[in-house]
């Protein structure tokens, strides 16, 4: 199917990279523009002369910054392959050779040469002081990056890597450069710091002495005293993976096999935690629960006890936990469950199985994959949760708190950071590969291109019952949390004054009609726009991100295909807390200086919830059979048009999962975001935060509730958007029926 | 789409222009008091001067930190408020310049004396005392007593109703810490700790977090400083403020100007502002109750007076080295908190 292409002697897309490879070296600006990525200032500003704004080739026609003339070698190579057919060896010989120098050039230059001239005392005993220096890469340099890249993978494929197809080849050589640029390189710097003793030595020895401490390991809690934080965390997540597992797959159940009549509300009900921002169910909670709580000084005064402070501590944290994590698992399993084909059911009961025994041995065992992963993504949430300890913890320490306390702490133990996290890595990198290890290697397809009709059959009576008193029971607790968030947020003072009041909506969101246009003078709209701007650029990267990653992994095989996953895994197990700190250690410096922007938030967004996007689509995709890619590869599509036109209409309920899952986690998130936001990028939880901090309670409750429903309006659009999952057979069991 | 371009056009234009109108004065400003505080002294500033301030917001721990990674490229001007104990550190690592400002005979003899202690290279800008606060209610609904004294809070009725931040994560008790060794002496002060270890229900990560947890009612005494306690009361929450008849402690916030700073002039300009009475009168506007270190500048009527307060002579230059903070941290952990409770 190939022949045709291989006779071209034109290559649009081999052309496209270098020309812009071109335009980044001869007309962008090669550093970062300090005034901001979206600024053009620098158009006016002396550009294309001026050393801040100037294009490469201008900076090196001046006699500046000569160590980039070098780039114009590889930039010029490829041109003699442009008339060449690429079967040529010297066609893909070539284009490696430019890619690979021009990309090694970049990186060796901008990790060598830094704001202080040369960054290594060896480079400046080889070649004295530069008297020079250089900041981060801007547009300019970016551009080059890229097309040096492609260039090389183009060279890759000519050489007949993954049948020659350009596309597989530039999608793995870029999420490797991504991935690497944005997860291994900071993580690795961050981690170096578990070594390194106060006067910037390395040493072994440090590590170890940080490593076994009794906070971080202690056994006390068996003899009625206080465990390790490793131990907190570890009991923790296990709890929380095990306990939302169950109730996500309660509630999907609910969903999809049973006669309950109100499903749309449940469906929309389980969606609420997801859209909360942090801080605000703990203190629901504790309005409930806490020492001078709604409940417990009801229950207290009813059994003539004293109200206690039983809240505080693990089982604080475990419901609050409970509460936030099972919608995560509950969106995992839908589409599984959805996903089960109802021919398999209905074989199964042709052949005399009885309703239970169909569950148990034939959809049960289906959804493994679904159950696996549901239970991973609620370990790892509960791992990396931030918001909730810090508000319910009490004295029961955990990992995630830990990391944040011991940087920012008056301690300032940059090692004992490390140190944490790389616990933190090896329970979650721990956990996954128990997951895999318990999936195997088992076919879970159930989706194949063959005739699929049939509904699924209704849950077993025996099981439905405690599976809907379950459900049901979750879905009043959660109805009765958000009752109060709303009423604290429409009262004076939460617990002092419950007088009924606007005035923090107002505080928050009032603006003025004047002759100019709208004045926005509420307090919280500078941090609403930038979150929502942040999330919204963030969002469709994610998915994207996601979903390619998802189909190299589940579609192509490939060389080092099990370091790569294990790479995009890496991003997975890293908690947010982790993440921010080492962004912070690894981009304050060139030659990817992106601190104080907005960039290095919507990074940081799409390399945290990325995964998500990786796991739905893995989930989506090992549902979906082969040969449905191969027909449409041997209809004569090329493997972009079989993703772009096969793939990815079947992977509708996949992207929607990532699409809304980085939306609102960009919105909600916070463990990493406290480390970099800046004045002028504030987001809606740092400033919630910072207004909880403040003791302005109704304030940040306001602002919570309205981001809730700016959310669930984003949530709706975007369903519109993607539109309704329809795959060919799915009728619903009204239809049945009347059927 | 037109649409689109004319108004790229228009606001390119715009921008261009307001670039040519701009004046270069400008001021990077690190904050490191509460949010709205910042803010409000950076606008203020803009106001009073036309210089732009570019200001970040972060504790002065993370700024401390910050300051020191950028020492071979100083990018800040001004470092404003926060705990005194990382300015004299930043001073004693020569990461501040030394100042004498003319607006120095305003200023109450601590800040003077806090500048002194670190050669001219920070000063005084306000200071906060060391005390506690307790929920009203709960304390009558459990019949306690109303303590008054450090030593009533080791009384075995508040067991389970004490709270403090652990010293190790928070700077407000690493202040009660060196406190008590100050007011008691090195072994007493430790066993007090012990006998309070007793009566605390959790020592949290954030040192204002047990006063706020008592606002909430969900705590009945919390140690903090003062001024922190007395914002729970002003926001409407039945706590009231003690200030303990043995003596207590007390943080003087600071400010100092980085050493190469890019801004000189500007930073010097915000520097002898931020001494001046109208600059420290404006705390009043975000209720912020520490006490100005101007002398003519007003002190909120809900603050603390200082002068009935008994304020023990806190060593700030012992007992803000690093050795020593290391040494008291480290057997508070061994000899406190492995306690049972």
């Amino acid at each position: 199917m190939r022949v045709a292409s291989d006779t071209k002697t034109t290559h649009p897309v081999l052309i496209f990279w270098i020309a812009a490879g071109w335009v980044g070296f001869f007309l962008l600006p090669w550093y970062m523009v300090e005034d901001g990525l979206w600024s053009f200032r620098w158009l006016f500003d002396g550009y294309p002369f001026d050393e801040d704004y100037a294009p490469a080739a201008f900076l090196v026609g001046q006699g500046e910054k000569l160590w980039l003339a070098p780039l114009i070698l590889p930039l010029v190579l490829p041109l003699i392959v442009v008339r060449r057919v690429k079967s040529d060896p010297l066609f893909a010989r070539i284009l490696i050779v430019a890619g690979a120098l021009g990309f090694g050039w970049l990186i060796a230059q901008g990790f060598g040469i830094g704001i202080r001239g040369f960054n290594y005392d060896w480079l400046r005993a080889l070649f004295g002081d530069l008297g020079d220096r250089q900041f981060g890469m801007g547009y300019g340099a970016m551009l080059c990056a890229t097309s040096f890249l492609f260039l090389l993978t183009q060279g890759i494929a000519a050489r007949g890597a993954i049948n020659g197809d350009v596309f597989v080849v530039g999608a793995i050589g870029g999420i490797i450069t991504i991935v690497t640029a944005f997860v291994f390189f900071p993580i690795a710097k961050m981690l170096f710091a578990a070594f390194v003793t106060e006067d910037g030595a390395y040493s072994i020895a440090v590590f170890f002495s940080k490593f076994f401490d009794d906070r971080l390991w202690g056994l006390g809690c068996l003899a009625g005293g206080r465990c390790g934080a490793a131990w907190n965390s570890l009991f923790l997540a296990i709890a929380v993976g095990f306990i939302t597992t169950v109730l996500g797959l309660a509630f999907a159940l609910v969903v999809t096999r049973s006669g309950f009549r109100y499903k749309r509300a449940l469906r929309a009900l389980t969606v609420l935690p997801i859209i909360t921002p942090p801080f605000v169910i703990g203190l629901a909670l504790i309005l409930l629960f806490g020492l001078s709580g709604t409940v417990t000084q009801f229950v207290a005064d009813l059994l003539g006890t004293q109200p206690t402070r039983w809240l505080y501590g693990l089982p604080g944290v475990l419901i609050a936990q409970t509460l936030a994590f099972t919608p995560i698992a509950f969106l995992v399993l839908i589409g599984v469950v959805e996903g089960v084909s109802p021919s398999m059911e209905e074989a199964a009961q042709t052949l005399r199985a009885n309703k239970w025994d169909t569950f148990r041995t034939v959809s049960l065992p289906l959804m493994r994959p679904g159950l696996a992963n549901a239970f991973l993504l609620g370990f790892i949430e509960s791992m990396a949760d931030f918001g909730n300890p810090l508000v319910l913890g009490g004295n029961f320490d955990v990992l995630s708190t830990e990391i944040f306390f011991a940087i920012v702490g008056a301690q300032y133990d940059q090692g004992r950071a490390a140190v944490l996290a790389m616990v933190l890595l090896f329970f979650t990198l721990s956990a996954f590969f128990l997951q895999r290890a318990w999936l195997g290697k088992k076919s879970y397809t159930t989706v194949t291109g063959k005739g699929d009709a049939g509904v699924h059959p209704l849950m077993p009576t025996g099981l439905s019952v405690p599976v809907l008193v379950v459900a049901l029971g979750w879905a009043l607790f959660t109805v009765i949390v958000y009752a109060m968030i709303i009423y604290g947020s429409v009262v004076e003072l939460w617990g002092v004054d419950n007088s009924l009041t606007f005035k923090h909506y107002v505080t928050a969101f009032s603006l003025r009609i004047e002759e100019e246009g709208i004045r926005w003078t509420g307090a919280a709209w500078d941090s609403f726009w930038t979150t929502i701007m942040i999330a919204a650029i963030a969002a469709p990267l994610t998915a994207a991100v996601g979903l390619v990653t998802a189909y190299l992994l589940t579609r192509q095989s490939f060389a080092g295909k099990s370091a790569f996953e294990f790479g995009t895994m890496l991003s997975f197990a890293i908690p947010g807390t982790v993440i921010g700190v080492s962004y912070i250690l690894a981009f304050n410096v060139p030659p990817i200086e992106i601190t104080g922007t907005g960039v290095i938030l919507v990074v940081s967004f799409i390399f945290r919830n990325m995964p998500v996007g990786v796991r739905a689509g893995i989930a989506s995709m090992s549902q979906l059979d082969r040969s449905l890619d191969e027909s449409s590869l041997t209809l004569g599509a090329n493997s972009w048009q079989t993703f772009r036109r096969v793939i990815l209409p079947l992977l509708r309920p996949a992207i929607l999962a990532a699409l809304v899952y980085s939306f609102v986690r960009a919105m909600t998130a916070i463990s990493a975001v406290i480390f970099l936001v800046s004045a002028e990028y504030d987001m809606a939880t740092s400033y919630i935060i910072g207004r909880v901090e403040n003791n302005d309670y109704g304030l940040a409750i306001a602002y919570s509730t309205t981001l809730i429903f700016v959310m669930l309006a984003a949530v709706g659009l975007l369903q519109v958007l993607v539109g309704r999952v329809r795959i060919g057979r799915r009728t619903h069991h009204a239809t049945e029926k009347t059927g | 789409m037109k649409k689109l371009t004319t108004a790229l056009a228009g606001s390119l234009v715009a921008l261009a222009a307001s670039v040519s109108a701009s004046s270069a004065d400008k001021l990077t400003l690190y904050c490191s008091a509460q949010e709205d505080w910042c803010q409000l002294m950076a606008r203020s500033f803009e106001d009073a001067t036309g210089i732009d301030v570019n200001m970040t917001r972060k504790s002065s721990g993370e700024t401390f930190a910050q300051i020191r990674a950028e020492a071979s490229n100083p990018k800040g001007d001004v470092w404003w408020g926060g705990t005194g104990d990382p300015h004299l550190q930043a001073a004693e690592e020569g990461l501040t310049m030394e100042y004498v400002s003319p607006m120095r005979e305003q200023l109450h003899d601590w800040a003077i004396s806090q500048a002194e202690s670190a050669g001219n290279r920070t000063i005084g800008i306000y200071s906060g005392a060391l005390g506690y606060g307790y929920n009203t209610e709960l304390l009558a609904s459990n019949n306690l007593p109303e303590p008054s004294c450090w030593k009533d809070l080791l009384k075995p009725e508040f067991k389970g109703h004490v709270q403090m931040a652990n010293p190790n994560s928070s700077g407000t008790a690493y202040t009660t810490l060196a406190s008590m060794v100050q007011i008691f002496g090195e072994d007493e002060g430790f066993e007090f700790m012990k006998g309070l270890h007793k009566n605390i229900n959790q020592y949290t990560k954030s040192g204002s977090a047990p006063i706020k947890a008592a606002g909430r009612g969900e705590n009945t005494i919390g140690i903090v400083f003062m001024h922190d306690a007395v914002a729970q009361a002003v926001a409407g929450f039945p706590i009231k403020v003690v200030a303990p008849c043995e003596g207590t402690g007390y943080e003087i916030g600071s400010m100092s100007i980085i050493e190469g700073a890019r801004n000189l002039d500007e930073a010097k300009a915000f520097y002898d502002w931020a001494l001046s009475v109208d600059a420290q009168n404006l705390a009043l506007q975000v209720n912020a109750f520490q006490v100005p270190s101007n002398m003519g500048a007003s002190t909120s009527e809900s603050a603390p007076d200082m002068s009935l307060i008994k304020l023990i002579d806190y060593d700030f230059r012992k007992y803000g080295s690093s050795d020593e903070r290391k040494r008291l941290l480290q057997k508070w952990d061994e000899d406190v908190s492995t306690l049972p409770q």
